[in-house]
């Protein structure tokens, strides 16, 4: 049984999924022409200046950029930290 | 007459741009169109090879641009149909030999002459792929399902688009059946919601491919195999007939079967 969960994992799944999923990676990093590097340098600026402003909760921050249909759009989640 | 020109291209290598061009150009001769094929590789040429015409050759398209012959004097007659010509590339020339504006100028002369002109595109981004998109009116882009192929082709509907060939379609070739079964290979919806184009055709892997490059006749002269059967297909929706795509990814029963319990 174990055996065979293990493949499940590996094959079942298919590896075209893993393909997918790294292709829609690497496309929005093609099309917006940013480094990983200067990604991450963007997302420490941007918060940087939110955090200027309002008060928000550093764990839980989302940021990506992702396709939408047939546009790119980066998605920002900033929550706000919970009045003690 | 005015035709319509069509490049062929995939930004990789390798992934049949050329079998594509001789295979489309072909079908659409035997559908009584007249066609000329141009070969936009200069330095690497091999459209006369898949086509098996090798031996015909005596001007190419930089002898056209340059002046050293008159354009009907470097059009080779296919040797099995009078509607399919081709302009080879020259093979001991670099792809700076021509500009874009001779290529233009090319393409519009062959167009009052032909009802298709497919220009079959060197791999890459550079001068030699400029020039083959240059005075088309639809890019065709050739992708096998695998990640850098995809990756490459999303590439070149961008560099496209750039220069105003809206609307690309795509060919998805080198489809194996078997391993989209099994969920080890994309699947055109899986092209599709990543490239976000529309499918104008796919071909299946076949081997009867290698063959009928190695006998220099292209493989839609025989209609009988998948792949032949598919390059066909594709000739005549490029005519405008409605042909839905081949159901090659039919899951198989006995995959299925091995789905349902679980051994896959």
């Amino acid at each position: 049984m174990f055996i065979s969960d293990e493949k499940t994992e590996t094959k079942g799944e298919g590896s075209k999924n893993i393909a997918k999923e790294r292709l829609q990676f690497i496309l929005v990093q093609d099309r917006i022409k940013l480094s990983p590097q200067q990604m991450e340098e963007m997302k420490a600026e941007l918060l940087d200046v939110i955090k200027k402003y309002i008060d928000v909760d550093d764990n839980d921050i989302e940021m990506d950029i992702s396709r939408e249909e047939e546009m790119m759009a980066m998605i920002a989640n900033f929550p706000l930290k919970k009045r003690e | 007459m005015e035709g319509k020109a069509i490049v062929i291209t995939s930004g990789k290598g390798g992934v049949g741009k050329t079998t594509t061009t001789a295979n489309l150009g072909t079908a659409l001769a035997m559908l009584d169109k007249k066609v000329c094929l141009i070969d936009a590789d200069i330095g690497l040429r091999n459209l006369d090879v898949v086509l098996g015409l090798e031996n015909r050759i005596v001007y190419d398209l930089i002898d056209v641009v340059e002046g050293n012959c008159r354009l009907e004097q470097a059009m080779i007659k296919d040797k099995r149909n009078p509607n399919l010509f081709l302009l080879p590339a020259a093979q001991t020339r670099d792809k700076d030999a021509v500009s874009e504006e001779q290529m233009k100028n090319l393409i519009n002369e062959l167009k009052e002459k032909m009802d298709y002109v497919l220009v079959d595109s060197p791999a890459g981004i550079e001068q030699g792929f400029r020039n083959a998109i240059a005075g088309v009116d639809l890019g065709l882009i050739v992708a096998t399902p695998e990640v850098s192929s995809v990756r490459d082709a999303d590439r070149i509907i961008g560099l496209l688009e750039a220069e105003g060939l809206n609307d690309p379609q795509l060919l998805i070739n080198r489809l194996r059946r078997d391993m989209v079964g099994r969920g080890d290979m994309m699947n055109i919806d899986d092209i599709v919601e990543i490239l976000a184009v529309e499918v104008l055709g796919v071909i299946p892997e076949d081997e009867n491919i290698v063959i009928s490059t190695n006998k220099g006749e292209p493989i839609v002269l025989k209609d009988k195999t998948y792949s032949g059967k598919a390059f066909n297909n594709i000739a005549k929706r490029i005519e405008g007939q409605d042909i839905p795509l081949m159901t090659i990814e039919k899951e198989s029963l006995f995959n299925k079967v091995k789905r349902i319990v679980g051994l896959s």
